[in-house]
């Protein structure tokens, strides 16, 4: 991960908590807010691998439990997995598709809500299996799928120039310049053929 | 080099976990004056000047979205608030009748009535951030120990109890709402036998209270719609931190069944407390007087 990359993914962290404290923890939409945090933790792993989602991950959870005098490593803990399997996916799948980042941030926002829950329940807090807390939890996926295109398109703009390799970028390249492309003719790419060859 | 990557990025994984697990174990057994404790709240005092101006900057967007959630909810609550004005107007001429009677009774008996809402020194503070997880346990207010507000000190905002100081510093505060697990508030149901029992919230579920250790006896149907207020009280030295008569809510539903075997009856809060942007914080002189923590 090199500095240029390190000092945007601080500043996206910082500002993501600041945004999310400041202004969308206070709009409810259907009884829930949108959380960012995942979301921006997701794109960052889908974008820049899992090393940088793993860290991202730390970091903003760790502002996030600090910022909120919550219990200190509670989100890093949730956040980390989150920006480490995003990663994962990205290196061993790549995909492709435009709409992954949305599958992924329902998953991922399911993912904190329940890991949440489990965690608060582990740490003592005396409450029973809600009803309303997996409705919210579902609601808060739905709210949370709707914005992830957006979230993960503003994440892109802010790091893609950093990015030591997209590797969106490197196959549209490749189909560009016929690398890799199914298209490409062999006669352009490769040359013409050696007559001595073919004998 | 593969392979040296795969251990790399193994090792910094394991060294994050570890550390995260490492916080999350050394806070969970701290108090609340140790290293960890007071470094989460310098950095509390630090950034909310940052999160007040953002707060601000970022009202219109916010004003803007309320407005549509509004709306949409608007409707269907019109219904409901005329039921709910009709029967607090009848329940009004009652009270009427009966404040003027207990006025001319205290007078008469002399009741100290020192626990009264008027003797905190009420703060008005804007709430800047919030708990954004479904949990909704702290807010955090733009006032702090400049403003004389102490931890433990009562919050109300909306009209009814919103939760406690939990963490000051000199120019913010954290106030721990009634829904978070660690509180517990002396209720009283505001029927004819005016009963107490201890509020504590139904965690995991943001609409609902719960008040327990109610007396198993008593008409039943009756008990929804019953307001419940803090009870407050004074035994010798120690006193409820909260003052008697600050609106909690209302009773939403009181089964037999829960309330002969657990003593405990449900209760929708009186204020919301997702959409709160001022709140009041009722401060007062802790010399002389220790104050009860719980409940």
């Amino acid at each position: 991960m090199n500095l240029k990359l390190a000092l945007r993914l601080l500043v996206l962290a910082f500002a993501t908590v600041v945004i999310q404290q400041a202004a969308i923890s206070q709009i409810s939409i259907f009884g829930v807010s949108a959380d960012l945090g995942p979301l921006v933790v997701m794109s960052v792993g889908l974008l820049a691998g899992s090393m940088a989602g793993a860290i991202t991950g730390f970091g903003t959870g760790l502002l996030v439990d600090l910022v909120l005098v919550q219990t200190l490593g509670v989100t890093s803990l949730l956040y980390i997995a989150i920006g480490y399997w995003s990663g994962r996916l990205r290196e061993l799948r790549d995909p492709a598709h435009g709409l992954v980042p949305l599958a992924l941030g329902a998953a991922v926002t399911a993912f904190a809500g329940l890991g949440m829950a489990l965690i608060q329940f582990l740490l003592g807090v005396n409450a029973p299996v809600s009803l309303l807390l997996f409705q919210q939890i579902f609601i808060t996926v739905l709210v949370n799928s709707l914005i992830a295109l957006p979230v993960f398109a503003i994440v892109r703009r802010l790091i893609r120039p950093t990015l030591p390799d997209d590797p969106r970028r490197r196959r549209r390249r490749a189909y560009t310049t016929g690398g890799l492309s199914p298209l490409s003719r062999p006669s352009e790419r490769l040359g013409p053929i050696p007559r001595s060859s073919t004998r | 080099m593969h392979d040296k990557q795969v251990r790399r990025r193994r090792a910094i994984l394991g060294v994050l976990v570890g550390v995260s697990l490492i916080l999350l174990t050394a806070y969970f057994g701290e108090s609340s004056s140790s290293p960890l404790h007071t470094v989460q709240r310098g950095v509390v005092e630090v950034l909310s000047p940052v999160q007040e101006g953002a707060s601000k900057a970022l009202k219109p967007v916010r004003d803007v979205a309320g407005w549509f959630s509004d709306t949409l909810s608007a409707k269907s609550r019109s219904d409901q608030l005329q039921r709910q004005v009709n029967t607090l107007r009848a329940q009004l001429a009652h009270a009427q009748a009966a404040e003027l009677q207990n006025r001319q009774l205290t007078k008469l008996v002399g009741l100290d009535n020192a626990l009264g809402i008027e003797s905190y020194h009420a703060v008005a503070a804007h709430v800047i951030s919030r708990d954004p997880t479904l949990w909704y346990a702290t807010i955090e207010v733009d006032k702090g120990s400049d403003d004389g507000v102490h931890v433990d000190d009562p919050v109300i905002g909306d009209g009814g109890l919103v939760g406690k100081i939990s963490t000051v510093d000199p120019t913010v505060s954290v106030v721990t709402l009634i829904t978070d697990h660690s509180m517990a508030v002396a209720a009283q149901i505001q029927d004819a036998g005016g009963d107490t029992g201890v509020l504590v919230p139904a965690v995991g579920d943001p609409n609902q209270l719960l008040v327990q250790d109610l007396p198993q006896s008593g008409p039943f149907h009756e008990a929804v719609g019953q307001q419940v207020v803090t009870a407050g009280f004074k035994a010798g030295p120690l006193q409820s931190l909260y003052p008697p008569g600050i609106p909690i809510g209302q009773i939403s539903s009181a089964s037999e069944s829960n309330l002969l075997n657990d003593g405990q009856v449900q209760v929708n809060p009186a204020v919301d407390l997702r959409h709160l942007d001022a709140v009041q914080i009722l401060t007062k002189p802790h010399g002389g007087t220790e104050r009860a923590q719980l409940p």
